[in-house]
């Protein structure tokens, strides 16, 4: 809300400067976010009047104006188009300063002498737009000082509400607040009942009571609306950023940032029977003062007439009925609406109000009455007429409850630890409009109507330390028993595992959970993931299932940079729909993609599938988590025998794998790119070490070659040796791969390095050739495996 | 016996000249070896007389041992002249390039929530954690903002067809926390939370870390001491801070909290829009409501929360100007957060 200081220091006249209010407001909960100059500074600018006008000689778009001001006549050259006689705009005779520096002076322009300026608002800083000249009103007098004309200078705040704060949309409300923070007085505007002239009344029927309990309705005969608003009220509407329309509209706006009731006033010629207020009916249609056409549902509240919706209900009236220049009599309208009824409607339509960002909050119900014989009197004077008598229509049931709030000294002293003397509290919240009276060790409060927020006790306690100001409030720790957190050794901390892939020279990356659905149905296994009902974008608008499309990008991303080398892996979230609930646990992935190592002379090759095998084994190693095992595995999008499906104690966690070069080439990376996406959880459960004796004898390596079909894989070795129980043999390496020379095609020789080592003694030769005799027969038996000469 | 003097000569004057181990081991045969000067003249004690034997004897053992020393010294000196050649051959430029061990780095905003995390457990904070895609009840109702809620509109929040919604906030971790757990409770639950909006300042995603503590006679005094002391810890620098009355529909009462510009030091900034002071946070006392929701007794409790955003945290503390940069995922500016 934009408020001019002028404004409310006339109902606050607070001695504080600017920079005070805005600090005292701001730290009150009423944040100030901007303050700025109501204009440019400007000296001896006065009220001109245009007296005759003719074109200029020797330019097209220039005029020449014989203008007034007051006691001399001054021919001025001017290029604005609502130039004409009888104008009366800011005048700056020679002499005058505008801004910080522009001094008028005599000039000739085109051969033609001109001797001041006629201004626009936007040169006097009064406005941002640029509209020929500014138009002021007949009536002020011509030769009058601008500055003081128009209440200058003036300063403009922006206060930034809470949504709790409703009761702060209007001068009276930021003026009550000032009032209590600068301990001032205020004055507040005098809503005195205005006789009624005529009897003239139009029936109201309430048929939504809970949406709208109270109505107040006037009839305003022999209006003239032509009558111009006078410039006190334009000035500080458009102060408040409300453009000037028309005298009635422009006073029914005045009203409600005055005292925070948005009213409407309808051409009661276009009225057809009696106002009913009730819910719409489904398809029901509005054409807005906008022109906007609006199809209605049943949980919009509008005002009706017999024959079809009126207005919006708090939102926005309609045209039909709205006010023309032909309006002889108005119907003004003051309600109270319930702001769950309001609320959202305006989203929904797209009509974000005055009146609804008021009535959404909460407007004082008990306002309204006030707030119309208000509007009466500024009409009556501004326009003429006679009105007729105020109708309330309401319904008591309905109308919201006063609150009773109980307020206790030791609720005070326990959650704000300062101890406050009786007569204090009651001056802070009396200040605030609370009815308040000590009672046993406390207070029995009564809420303002205006005050919506405020229902149980922790609500007053922070209207004291409000008021009494958060920064001067006590300050401490939490006690705390003295206890020792348990620590699980079994469970591994994340960031132990994310700091063993930083170690590997990986980059950890944070991307966007929402990814694009057709990456992923690439990517998927051919399910679908959850979609958002309302993504930012067609590329973010399914949720992840698996790590490896955010990643993909961000190394397309770095490779699109020129990066020759790219190493990263991240943790999150993942959302896999299940049969009847989501699962949504953590996964880590890990992507490598260019050269093995940064440049070095002494190394030169790209990443390859045991690059990232031996990270992601790595991870198995973490905290003793257990050994990962490995099998070939298919999917469409990734290379065909470089691709495994990765398990840890006979669950899967996930796959690893090269990225189809075909997939690869289509995203702009000629090189292998290799990705893995694992189960995060069951990498993270660890063991407590349960020690073994270690042996003190001798440990012997014997090596040995055998040859074996290349249809089998190392695992069927490993787990061949495996099923030897005798605990002497400890441990089988692979060393060395060889296919060529001496070994038939389809078949390859593998180099294994055997561990052997006995916990009861040393091992002689005999027992040594014993046990690689058991080793090299189960690989015959188990493997094929020929022992190679 | 002049033929010992000189053949003691002859064999230090070949030790000496010896220049290669090949050498001084011919030296060694010809004097020392079975059938070397020196071991002939042993064998020739026996046809002299056996008065004169043991004199000779032991001339001749002089002159071997002092033969045998000779070498000994000489074979030592030439080993390590050898090794020295050796290492003289594979000397190396060392002011190349080393082979390439590298280190990765933690993402900015993980560097920061786990700097976060061990502050609040150095305090007895325990981490918790909750989903990602909420349901409505938890990441509002619980929270006192119902579906009317004027609050509810500032949330820009994320739906799916469901009605369940991506969490607008860490704080349906507080629900999850009271609900499951007795007091007192202490935690902080960081993570990373979602609103449907995309500029210059505003990512769809981003992070945030909530602050839960509940127990007995948890006062307003309690939440102004551990925000300020927390701030302080976390800049590393003795910092004003300020509280400003504000509004959450899950505190009450609630307040938002400024410290002072960590750019300018209160001087005045871009960065602080001249004021002098950083928005860094919101927090307040737990709502009867919230209590109410989650079972627990507000009559023998009270306590705190406070939320913020770590993207916000981390461009203060690196100082990032842009907020876009934590989600591109460029190396180059990944890079500069070490590991
Ligand atoms: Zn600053």
């Amino acid at each position: 809300m934009k408020v001019s200081i002028s404004w409310l220091k006339s109902l606050c006249p607070t001695e504080l400067s600017v920079d005070e209010i805005v600090s005292r407001l701001t730290m009150a909960g009423l944040e100030v976010d901007g303050v700025q100059s109501a204009a440019k500074p400007f000296r001896k600018v006065v009220v001109g009047e245009v007296i005759s006008v003719t074109q200029h000689t020797d330019a097209d778009k220039l005029k020449v104006c014989e203008v007034s001001d007051g006691l001399a006549t001054h021919q001025v050259v001017c290029g604005a188009a609502n130039a004409r006689p009888g104008l009366k705009a800011p005048f700056a005779p020679v002499g005058a300063v505008l801004g910080d520096d522009l001094k008028i002076q005599r000039a000739t322009i085109r051969g033609i002498e001109s001797g001041g300026m006629l201004c626009g608002a936007d040169e006097l800083g009064l406005s941002d737009e640029r509209v020929g000249l500014m138009e002021l009103p007949d009536f002020v007098q011509t030769g009058a000082d601008l500055a003081e004309t128009l209440a200058l200078p003036d300063d403009l705040i922006e206060v930034d509400l809470t949504p709790n704060r409703g009761d702060c949309l209007s001068v009276t409300g930021l003026a009550r607040e000032l009032g209590v923070l600068s301990q001032t007085p205020v004055q507040f505007v005098r809503c005195e009942p205005v006789d009624s002239g005529s009897s003239q009344t139009h029936d109201v029927k309430l048929s939504a009571p809970e949406s709208c309990p109270r109505y107040i309705g006037r009839v305003i005969e022999n209006i003239d609306v032509a009558k111009p608003t006078p410039l006190w009220i334009t000035e500080r509407l458009r102060r408040s950023g409300i453009r000037p329309i028309d005298a009635v509209v422009d006073i029914t706006n005045y009203v409600m940032i005055e005292l925070g009731q948005p009213m409407h006033a309808f051409d009661r010629e276009e009225l057809v029977g009696a106002i009913d207020v009730r819910m719409a009916r489904d398809g029901e249609e509005l054409v807005l003062l906008d022109g906007k056409k609006l199809t209605l549902t049943e949980d919009v509240l509008v005002i009706a007439d017999q024959e079809a919706p009126l207005a919006l209900a708090g939102i926005m009236g309609g045209e039909r009925s709205g006010i023309s220049e032909k309006t002889k009599t108005v119907f003004l309208e003051s309600a109270y609406f319930n702001p769950i009824t309001v609320a959202g409607k305006a989203r929904r339509f797209g009509l974000h109000t005055d009146a609804s960002a008021r009535f959404e909050r909460g407007v004082d119900w008990r306002l309204a009455e006030r707030a119309c014989q208000r509007a009466t009197s500024l009409i009556l004077e501004i326009c003429g007429g006679i009105s007729g008598p105020v109708v309330v229509t309401d319904d008591e049931h309905a109308l919201p409850k006063t609150q009773v709030v109980y307020l206790s000294h030791s609720r005070i002293e326990q959650q704000l630890k300062i101890s406050l003397p009786s007569a204090t509290v009651q001056q802070m919240l009396g200040a605030l409009g609370f009815e308040i009276e000590t009672v046993d060790a406390g207070f029995r409060c009564i809420a303002p109507s205006w005050r919506f927020d405020v229902s149980i006790e922790q609500d007053l306690i922070e209207e004291i330390a409000r008021i009494y100001g958060y920064n001067n409030l006590p300050i401490s720790l939490p006690a705390q028993a003295l206890d020792m957190a348990s620590i699980s050794e079994a469970e591994t901390p994340l960031m132990r595992l994310k700091h063993y892939l930083v170690d590997q020279d990986i980059q950890e990356v944070i991307t966007y959970s929402f990814i694009d659905p057709e990456m992923q149905a690439i990517l998927g296994d051919g399910t679908c993931g959850v979609r958002l009902a309302n993504p930012i974008a067609s590329n973010l608008a399914e949720m992840r299932r698996s790590l490896i499309p955010g990643l993909i990008e961000a190394v397309r991303h770095n490779v699109n940079r020129q990066a020759p080398r790219v190493r990263i892996f991240e943790t999150g979230q993942c959302f896999v729909p299940q049969i009847d609930e989501l699962d949504q646990s953590e996964r880590v992935g890990v992507a490598i993609y260019g050269q093995s190592t940064p440049l070095h002379f002494s190394i030169d090759r790209l990443v390859d599938f045991f690059d990232l095998k031996g990270i992601v084994n790595g991870l198995g190693m973490i905290n003793g988590c257990g050994e990962l095992t490995w099998s070939p595995s298919e999917h469409k999008s990734f290379a065909p025998g470089q691709t495994a499906s990765v398990s840890l104690n006979g669950e899967v966690l996930g796959i690893v794998g090269r990225l189809h070069p075909k997939l690869a080439r289509r995203l702009d990376l000629p090189k292998p790119l290799f990705v893995a996406d694992l189960k995060l959880g069951p990498l993270l459960q660890g063991q407590v070490t349960a020690f073994k004796a270690i042996s003190r004898y001798p440990r012997v390596l014997r090596d040995l070659a055998v040859v074996v079909d290349d249809a089998v894989q190392w695992q069927q070795i490993e787990d061949a040796v495996a099923t030897l129980t005798d605990d002497r043999i400890r441990s089988v390496e692979l060393f060395d791969v060889y296919r060529g020379p001496g070994v038939p095609d389809g078949r390859h020789s593998l180099a294994l390095s055997i561990g052997l080592q006995d916990p009861q003694g040393t091992l002689d030769d005999e027992a040594i050739q014993e046990l690689i005799d058991q080793v090299v027969s189960v690989l015959r038996e188990n493997a094929d495996a020929e022992l190679r000469g | 016996m002049d033929d010992l003097e000189s053949i003691k000569d002859d064999a230090l004057a070949l030790i000496e000249s010896a220049d290669s181990l090949a050498q001084l081991d011919d030296v060694r045969v010809k004097f020392l070896g079975k059938k070397g000067l020196i071991s002939r003249q042993m064998k020739m004690l026996g046809k002299i007389s056996p008065e004169e034997r043991p004199g000779a004897g032991s001339k001749i053992n002089k002159v071997r041992d002092c033969v045998s020393d000779a070498l000994e010294i000489k074979k030592s000196a030439l080993e390590i002249e050898a090794e020295m050649q050796d290492l003289m051959h594979d000397a190396v430029d060392v002011t190349m390039p080393g082979r390439p061990q590298r280190i990765g780095g933690l993402h900015p905003v993980t560097r920061t929530l786990s700097r976060l995390n061990r502050l609040f457990a150095s305090m007895g904070y325990t981490v918790a954690t909750g989903p990602e895609i909420e349901d409505d009840w938890h990441n509002f109702e619980a929270l006192n903002i119902p579906s009317h809620h004027p609050a509810r509109a500032m949330h820009d929040t994320f739906y799916f067809d469901d009605g369940r919604v991506l969490r607008t906030h860490t704080s349906p971790v507080q629900i999850r926390t009271m609900v499951s757990e007795d007091p007192p409770i202490r935690i902080v639950a960081p993570g990373r939370v979602y609103r449907c909006d995309s500029d210059l300042t505003h990512t769809p995603m981003f992070h945030q870390i909530e602050g839960l503590v509940v127990d007995r006679d948890i006062s307003f005094a309690d939440l102004k001491g551990t925000i300020i002391t927390f701030l302080n810890r976390f800049f590393e620098a003795d910092l004003d801070v300020r509280f400003r009355p504000s509004y959450f529909p899950f505190t009450e009462p609630s307040a938002e909290v400024d410290v002072q510009c960590v750019m300018c030091e209160g001087s005045g900034c871009r960065v602080c829009s001249h004021t002098g002071w950083l928005e860094v946070m919101g927090c307040g006392m737990v709502h009867p409501k919230v209590f109410e929701h989650t079972g627990v007794d507000a009559c023998s409790y009270t306590g705190f929360a406070f939320g913020m955003g770590i993207e916000r945290l981390a461009m203060l503390r690196y100082g990032i100007g842009d907020l876009r940069l934590f989600f591109e995922n460029d190396l180059q500016f990944l890079n500069q957060f070490h590991g």
